[in-house]
């Protein structure tokens, strides 16, 4: 185990993909994982990897996991995935939305073998998409944001203007609106998934403007520390993050890749595994809210209700009327925004005062 | 205040950068080019860190950070010195040894949460308005980076040694032949810029966001290799490039803040963009302080 952290970190700089095997079996099914970043971010590839080791204790001994940390998004990943299948893996997860046309391709090369791409849209026979709906929780915190808040601002720390993140910026005001009509948001774009000390400078600069409540979609728990240090409340991002803030963090959206990942492996072992697109959120518990911290009783019985209401298709974060910042109604009253249009979302709802990003 | 907390702000984002930087400038003086300031730095991040939880005392962690940099840049030093390997591979490899290496060494502590490390308190004097925070509020690494930039400039433009040192990186051959001692000099060159780089990724992990996660440096240790060239080698303009930078990156997220409507992205880079800008033009303006002229050529004493 600590090896392989060496020898992955060796493979970040040099590119040269290094591959950490437990023993090797003939009869066990070998699954392969393709990450992003290193397993140790405390982040997005540290949950896909809680879920790898789940799958490992889940079945056992009919399962042999590999995996291959700090894999550049593009066409080096292709080398990396095509590796993995070389070495005898005949289910391959790879984890980030760059992996997307290296995958695609591997797929294609080989027929035989099943792929997973995570947070993807492209699908072939041998080849499934997956993801989570993470603005379902964004709409939970948006609404805690809004009961707690006293200032009336949140400083959101951002990474890219990508859909994801746009999507859940929209979602979270959404949210905070249900509850405070008033809530401002100030958004700080950092350029960056990970940077702790430039999520960090961030948090600060937003907190100097006044936010009290801070929410990052960036992957170090660098603004959490911040929060507890300057006594203001913030949301964890990917994993539970209580330990950085005890007293500040509020909640936090948790990945849950675990389920997905053991029930698809079962699959390939029973031989009933078929392409397809699973987009789970708190319903199927894809996506689960840590618990709920540092306020009040009926606060946190607020934010349950909320859950209850996702998850059962009650309540749609984008439901109708939905309005775009120029007036557009988008969504009439009564329906919700189709999937597609989420996914694709690359502008602000009414009443954010922010620039819309290009 | 305002102004206070934008220059609080600009103080710990410029402090890891200045101090890496510095040491990186007196080994590029000596001649010795280490491309491996990232890996040593955040071999420093990741030693600092798990010495300072398993002692509990940020000291015993700054101290742990110093020799992880120091250890980095002695292999480097043996490879580089003692066996004349080529600089900017031995370099490179340094980079990806320390980045493994560190992710090792930290794999048990992350998730571990640390208070950043104490601030000076003074009565009376940390308590003026807006003075008092920034001149008698910081931790110890900040005063540390000022000193360091201070000793520097003194050692090399007022002190003997400083002149030895100098000339053997513009000509380890006449130095030689005058019979100084130029390997052992340019190790302790390279010594002192690992500690310093180990220096700065113990604050990265103790003092501005206290924990580990690996590859926590993000490029700080490329960005301070590149403002040493862009400084000229002049410690001076090094601490003003360093603190340019910081106050741009700074001031542009606080633009952000405010929605002034620029795409983020062009906002991102100038922090870069303003410090080329500017320590290029210092650099013409003043006539002093081109390339060490042996920067990078290893040097083979014929005995």
């Amino acid at each position: 185990m600590k090896r392989r952290d060496f020898l992955g970190g060796a493979a970040v700089t040099c590119s040269l993909a290094m591959f950490a095997t437990a023993a090797p079996a003939a009869d066990k099914l070998k699954v392969g994982f393709i990450y992003v970043g290193p397993i140790g971010d405390f982040g997005w590839s540290y949950q896909h990897d809680v879920a790898r080791k789940a799958l490992e204790k889940a079945l056992g001994d009919k399962v042999q996991t590999t995996y291959v940390e700090n894999v550049p998004e593009g066409p080096d990943a292709e080398r990396a995935i095509e590796g993995l299948v070389r070495d005898g893996a005949k289910l391959v997860f790879t984890t980030s939305f760059g992996f997307m046309d290296a995958t695609v391709k591997v797929a294609k090369r080989y027929p035989a073998v099943k792929f997973e791409h995570g947070t993807g849209y492209k699908r072939d026979t041998n080849l499934a998409t997956y993801s989570g709906r993470f603005y379902e929780g964004r709409y939970v915190i948006g609404q805690l944001a809004g009961k707690m808040s006293k200032s009336g601002i949140v400083g959101y720390v951002a990474s890219f203007p990508i859909p994801e993140v746009v999507s859940g910026i929209n979602s979270f005001m959404l949210g905070a609106w249900s509850v405070r009509p008033d809530m401002k948001v100030k958004i700080v774009w950092v350029n960056a998934w990970f940077d702790p000390g430039k999520e960090a400078d961030a948090a600060k600069t937003l907190i100097d403007q006044g936010a009290d409540i801070i929410t990052q979609h960036t992957d170090s728990p660098a603004a959490i520390q911040i929060a507890e240090q300057r006594g203001v409340h913030v949301f964890g991002q990917d994993s539970d993050m209580i330990n950085f803030g005890p007293h500040a963090q509020l909640s936090a959206i948790v990945d849950n890749w675990s389920d997905y990942y053991i029930q698809r492996t079962q699959a390939v072992l029973d031989g009933t595994w078929k392409s397809g697109d699973v987009w789970g959120g708190l319903g199927s518990k894809m996506v689960v809210m840590a618990p709920f911290t540092n306020m009040p009783e009926d606060v946190r019985k607020m934010a349950e209700a909320t859950v209850a209401d996702i998850s059962s298709g009650k309540l749609h974060p984008f439901h109708g009327p939905l309005y775009k910042q120029d007036g557009t109604l988008v969504v009439k009253a009564g329906a919700v925004l189709p999937d597609p249009d989420i996914l694709g979302m690359n502008w602000y709802v009414k009443g954010i005062d922010e620039k819309a990003p290009q | 205040m305002f102004l206070e907390a934008i220059v609080l702000t600009v103080i710990t984002a410029s402090t890891p950068l200045l101090m890496a930087a510095v040491g990186e400038l007196v080994a590029e003086r000596s001649g010795v080019l280490n491309l491996g300031v990232e890996g040593m730095m955040v071999m420093g991040a990741s030693c600092g860190f798990v010495a300072a939880i398993l002692s509990g005392s940020s000291i015993v962690g700054a101290l742990a950070g110093i020799g992880a940099g120091t250890a980095l840049a002695a292999a480097f030093a043996f490879m580089t010195l003692r066996l004349a390997a080529n600089q900017v591979a031995s370099g490179l490899a340094l980079t990806i040894l320390g980045l493994g290496l560190s992710g090792l060494i930290g794999a048990d502590f992350v998730g571990a949460r640390r208070d950043p490390a104490p601030k000076l308190h003074i009565d009376g004097l940390s308590d003026l308005p807006f003075v008092g925070p920034i001149l008698f509020g910081q931790d110890g690494f900040v005063y540390a980076s000022v000193a360091l930039v201070l000793g520097t400039s003194w050692f090399l433009w007022r002190s003997r040694a400083g002149l030895t040192l100098r000339a053997i990186g513009d000509n380890p051959v006449s130095a030689h032949s005058l019979g100084h001692k130029v390997l052992r000099i340019r190790l302790l060159a390279t010594l002192f810029g690992g500690a310093c780089a180990g220096l700065a990724g113990a604050y990265l992990s103790l003092g501005y966001t206290p924990f580990w996660v690996k590859g926590m440096t993000a490029g700080r240790g490329w960005i301070a290799l590149a403002l040493v060239v862009f400084a000229s080698w002049s410690p001076w303009r090094l601490a003003a490039g360093a603190y340019l930078f910081g106050t741009v990156t700074i001031l542009q997220l606080y633009a952000q803040g405010y929605g002034l409507g620029i795409p983020s992205q062009l906002m991102s880079s100038l922090p870069y963009l303003a410090t080329i800008l500017v320590l290029v033009l210092m650099s013409r303006a003043r006539g002093r302080g081109a390339a060490p002229a042996s920067l990078g050529m290893p040097f083979v004493p014929d005995r």
